[in-house]
């Protein structure tokens, strides 16, 4: 299917025209940059730990639609789970975005299965991606730059 | 007789002035993409080729094919013969005093980098300065960095106007007895901007600076007359004139050339090799070492001819008239910027629409079989100088008409209702 509002969900949307947890983050204890090499974009998530839990991310930056909206509800979702937690969920949504993965891993995944319709475009699974991998280095490592090259 | 020199059109009816029947010359617009007809607006990354340029290749593959100044077989001297008429080509499509000053690179980027690693090398001093401008694609900016780091000279660029000039009174001033370099885009692919490159180059040689102008954007749409131009250095690529990719030329002053090192050691530009010495080739050759791509070469001759049969006049009256049409098209938008307003301008348009991101922009079009390019089109200064992530850019060629306009205003208004 190569419709584009099979892209263009109303959730994409709607989270690109109202970013949640848009802004910066005073005390945060990672602060990673991501680029995109391609488009030129950048986004920079700000994560504060408590305990082995995420207990508050936001993140700056411009994209387009696609990354914006990822980047918000990747945000959304994340916040208040475990490290663990969110290391697996961003398993799950690497293999949505590369994957034919079936119904019910997309159902599992609830609003972020919106994100599934990049698989029909190749150039913009980056987009989508960039966000989950900028979160996946901050949860992993010190503060540096990623990119999704 | 060689049968890609049989390629050559033979013209006996003048250049064509009709240039609305040159659309059906290029096989590849025949197609649908994603269910409906293609509408290519990326030229200014690379032209389309029309069949002369394909056939011209294939027939060179298919009954010429064989290395070049080596073999004393008949193969051998056909591919020859067809590389250096090629050579003698485009010294006449930029008007070069001789075929010496044609040096055959992979494209504009080669060109930049042979001078900037030779002459640069060299010639620059800690303290000496090399003057670009803020419009300079990277690979007019790259090299120059890179021989700066090593030679201890400075990267000056000269600011651009708000409307995507460079500022003549800046680009005067920053000129001065450490310049040793000025390196210039003629027409940018970012912006569209033509560049007064004559007066600039006068200006620079005034003050003992060595000029190279990248005319990557200009060859495919301008006359380009380097003696006329005065330049040191002209730099472009096949495939952004309707030829082929990995190929492109530098244009050199044979005297500045000749003193010169050479760029790559290696087979064809070399006299004499022992273990304690070689000597160089005569120029051309000297800066061609290794096998050269010489099909892309004959497809650049071809390319030059087919150019050489389009009434330069005509082909000049058409571009611009499209260009105006797209640009008031666009400006009935809501919302529409466009990046780059330049009293001289060729045919690239840069636009943003409203809070719809470039990248956005691209894939709405693409599904309607729109192509068009979107980022910082290897500019990357040029965003940061209007504070913008990114771009659309339509850039055409001589095969768009009013109906590809039309087409991308509708798509368009389709990616303003999805983003409403
Ligand atoms: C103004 C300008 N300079 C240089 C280049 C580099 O050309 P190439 O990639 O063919 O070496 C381009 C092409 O993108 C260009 O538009």
């Amino acid at each position: 299917m190569s419709d584009l509002t099979d892209l263009y969900r109303e959730v994409i949307l709607d989270h690109n025209r109202q970013p949640r947890n848009f802004g910066e983050l005073d005390d945060a204890d990672r602060v990673i940059e991501g680029v995109n090499p391609l488009c030129g974009d950048r986004m920079t998530l700000y994560i504060k730990l408590d305990d082995g839990r995420v207990d508050d991310v936001r993140f700056t930056g411009t994209g387009c639609a696609i990354s914006v909206a990822s980047s918000s509800l990747m945000t959304e979702r994340v916040k208040g789970t475990t490290v663990d937690e969110s290391l697996a969920l961003f398993k799950q949504v690497h293999r949505m975005l590369t994957e034919q993965t079936d119904e019910n891993e997309c159902t599992e995944l609830g609003k972020l299965a919106a994100l599934s319709g990049v698989r029909e475009y190749p150039s913009r699974i980056k987009c989508a991606s960039l966000a989950w991998h900028a979160l996946r280095t901050a949860l992993t490592s010190d503060d540096e730059a990623i990119s999704t090259e | 007789m060689s049968s890609a020199q049989q390629q050559t059109p033979v013209s006996t009816a003048g250049p064509i002035t009709d240039i609305t029947s040159l659309r059906s010359d290029f096989p590849i617009l025949d197609q649908m993409v994603h269910g409906k007809p293609l509408v290519y607006l990326d030229s200014a990354a690379s032209a389309q080729q029309p069949q002369a340029v394909i056939d011209a290749m294939v027939a060179h593959e298919q009954h010429d094919h064989a290395n070049i100044h080596r073999g004393v077989h008949e193969l051998s001297h056909r591919s020859t013969d067809a590389f250096e008429a090629a050579r003698e080509r485009v010294r006449a499509f930029i008007n070069a005093r001789n075929c010496n000053e044609i040096i055959f690179t992979r494209g504009t980027t080669e060109s930049i980098n042979l001078v900037a690693a030779t002459l640069g090398r060299t010639q620059l001093e800690p303290g000496d300065e090399v003057l670009i401008t803020h419009m300079e694609h990277h690979s007019n900016i790259v090299p120059w960095q890179l021989i700066c780091a090593q030679t201890g000279a400075k990267l000056v660029p000269a600011p651009i106007t708000g409307r995507g000039e460079v500022d003549a009174d800046a680009f005067a001033q920053l000129l001065n007895e450490r310049t040793k370099i000025v390196a210039i885009a003629h027409v940018s692919n970012a912006l569209g901007t033509i560049n007064p490159v004559k007066e600039m180059t006068a200006q620079a040689r005034a003050a003992n600076a060595v000029v190279l102008i990248d005319g990557a954007q200009a060859t495919p749409h301008l006359k380009v007359d380097v003696r006329d131009l005065d330049c040191d250095f002209y730099a472009f690529s096949g495939h952004k004139m309707y030829g082929p990719t990995g190929v492109g030329v530098l244009y050199g002053k044979e005297a500045l050339l000749d003193s010169m090192p050479p760029y790559q050691g290696g087979g064809e530009m070399i006299l004499t090799v022992t273990f304690d010495k070689s000597t160089y080739a005569e120029l051309p050759h000297k800066f061609e070492a290794g096998t050269p791509n010489i099909t892309g070469v004959i497809g650049l001759g071809a390319a030059i001819d087919y150019l050489a049969g389009i009434d330069l006049d005509a082909r000049c009256r058409y571009e611009t008239e499209l260009l105006s049409y797209a640009t008031e098209a666009l400006r009935t938008l809501p919302d529409m910027r466009i990046v780059g307003e330049a009293e001289q301008k060729s045919g690239v348009i840069s636009f943003l629409l409203g809070k719809i991101h470039a990248h956005d922009l691209g894939t709405i079009l693409d599904r309607d079989g729109i192509a068009v390019r979107t980022g910082h089109h290897c500019a990357m200064p040029v965003m940061d100088r209007y504070g913008i992530p990114a771009t659309a850019r339509a850039s055409f060629g001589l095969y768009n008409n009013h109906d590809d306009v039309d087409r991308l205003i509708a798509g368009l208004r389709r990616a303003l209702e999805l983003f409403s």
